[in-house]
């Protein structure tokens, strides 16, 4: 096992996933169980034996004898996954189905119906997040509160109540409806996207969380490919996107620590290979005729990284992709980002006026970059007296500590005494 | 040098995947440092939670555990130190002491007089 590995957490989810399937949805926390003791075992067992050679084979066979004794013991005084129903009940034919269903393919379509079961209709986008990372992702609810930086109790509570509404679900999304799966697909993509952003932009400073978000919602996307009715376009240009964002996340901060901006990275520290799989993976997106913001964000994301220094950037391009991107999904953030690109091609006067024409920016007021992207205008426009008072709005408004020094050093350069050092 | 058991007293088991993942490799890099240091004998079996108890003249059979849980011993080692204290001392870097757990240390009775 490689130090860094997060053997446990990966495995919790696949097993828990499995677990379900044989156990029903109604029966979640005993699934929970089953996986919780079978982490037990591993824990005092390795430690003294050391690692075993296929450490997820061992926690596998472990859960499903475990599952094994569960359901010999209780197959009388509780009902399991009414889809397996008789198959249960007799000695020769249980232990066959639940070897099915720990097959590895069978493992793998059964994250997959977990993901579909997780983002019900039901449940907020928010929940529908806490609950994947939770049940695939075998975060605890303090991980993920400290990763979303939330209250324990209020964490604590959204994943219980979200639970509460997938156990009463009855079934888990049955991934054969080709009707159903392709209705339920936007939201899982939705989740995922979520999922992805909250590790890229979220909130919490530390910078190893973010990483792993980023990284569990590409190995859940990459689950999304495997699959030949989830391998859509909009799959491949999801995973494309979050490949080319992932690619640029080791030049993001300096050596001390300190978050840089796009045009401030050292760009030989973008990950090649991950911009590689990006390339590829937006090849397969082009495959239809479906254009989806997740396929324009992505080229945009392409049109960064394939500029070798900021200055090379293609802006136009730019500015037409958020143009396109504002057409199928409007937004005020969206619309900022492209009056920054704007303002690279034609300076930050023009910039300013196309920050100021947004429609309800006031929907704005509460984002710091938008107080940012103000503040850098009136600096580059050589009035570093109004830029400071958007960067002391933009640092009222900062998420983390990480934002914030960003922040204060923005400040700081546009002092009257840097300034004049500068002019 | 005597030789002294480590009796391994409770101790949850963490309350995550990954918690329960750090613990465990923090036991494997303990043993290490210990072995290379030449103070394990054997490194013990951790034992089952549960057991039987086989009690009085009557023999009689109740179902384990035999103590509160929180007592319940998970494991044990044999150790080489020089004595009591350093024994102790070696048993402070134990990780079962990061959830709650206990280190009992008994120096195993020796022959000479």
């Amino acid at each position: 096992m490689e130090p860094g590995d997060h053997l446990f957490r990966r495995e919790a989810g696949r097993m828990v996933a499995t677990l379900t399937r044989i156990f029903g949805v109604h029966n979640l926390a005993l699934a929970e169980d089953v996986v919780q003791d079978a982490f037990c075992r591993a824990l005092e067992l390795w430690k003294f034996r050391g690692v075993p050679e296929n450490p997820s084979a061992w926690l596998m066979v472990t859960a499903k004898n475990r599952a094994l004794d569960v359901l010999r013991r209780e197959r009388t005084a509780r009902t399991f996954a009414p889809e397996l129903g008789r198959l249960l009940e007799s000695e020769w034919t249980l232990a066959p189905a639940v070897e099915e269903i720990f097959a590895p393919q069978a493992i793998k379509d059964d994250q997959l119906r977990m993901m579909f079961s997780c983002c019900h209709p039901r449940l907020p986008e928010e929940a529908q997040v806490a609950l994947v990372l939770h049940i695939l992702c075998g975060f605890s609810v303090g991980e993920i509160a400290a990763a979303f930086v939330s209250g324990h109790a209020a964490m604590e509570k959204r994943i219980s109540r979200a639970k509460k509404v997938l156990a009463g679900s009855k079934k888990l999304f049955d991934i054969a409806d080709a009707r159903d799966f392709t209705a339920r697909l936007p939201a899982v993509h939705r989740a995922l996207y979520l999922l992805f952003n909250e590790g890229y932009h979220g909130a919490s400073a530390e910078s190893a969380v973010r990483a792993d978000l980023c990284r569990e919602a590409m190995r859940l996307a990459a689950l999304l490919g495997a699959h030949p009715l989830a391998a859509t376009p909009a799959t491949f240009a999801l995973s494309g996107l979050m490949s080319l964002h992932a690619a640029r996340l080791p030049a993001r901060l300096d050596s001390s620590g300190e978050l840089l901006s796009l045009f401030d990275q050292d760009r030989s520290q973008w990950d090649s290979h991950l911009v590689g799989e990006g390339q590829k993976l937006l090849e397969l997106s082009a495959s239809g005729s479906e254009l989806t913001a997740y396929h324009v964000e992505a080229a945009i994301a392409w049109t960064h990284v394939s500029a070798p220094r900021a200055e090379d950037t293609d802006w136009g391009m730019i500015v037409s992709l958020y143009d396109k991107l504002l057409a199928i999904r409007p937004s005020p953030v969206v619309a900022l980002n492209r009056a920054i690109a704007l303002a690279q091609r034609e300076g930050p006067e023009r910039g300013l006026q196309e920050i100021r024409a947004i429609a309800n920016s006031d929907r704005l007021a509460g984002y710091p970059f938008y107080h940012a992207a103000l503040g850098e205008f009136e600096v580059r426009a050589g009035r570093p007296d109004l830029a400071r008072g958007h960067f002391l709005a933009a640092l009222a408004l900062a998420r983390n500590p990480m934002e914030k020094r960003f922040l204060e050093h923005r400040l700081a350069a546009c002092s009257p005494a840097v300034a004049r050092r500068a002019g | 040098m005597s030789e002294f058991v480590y009796l391994y007293r409770g101790g949850e088991a963490g309350q995550s995947p990954e918690r329960a993942q750090q613990q465990m490799q923090k036991w494997i890099a303990w043993f290490k440092d210990l072995g290379d240091k030449g103070h394990i004998k054997n490194m013990g079996q951790p034992l089952e939670r549960t057991g039987k108890l086989v009690k009085g003249k009557q023999k009689t059979i109740t179902d384990g555990p035999f103590a509160e849980a929180k007592d319940v011993i998970g494991g044990y080692s044999l150790i080489e130190a020089r004595d009591l204290d350093q024994a102790v001392e070696l048993s402070k870097g134990c990780p079962i002491f990061d959830v709650e757990g206990a280190v009992e240390v008994r120096p195993v009775m020796k022959m000479n007089m």
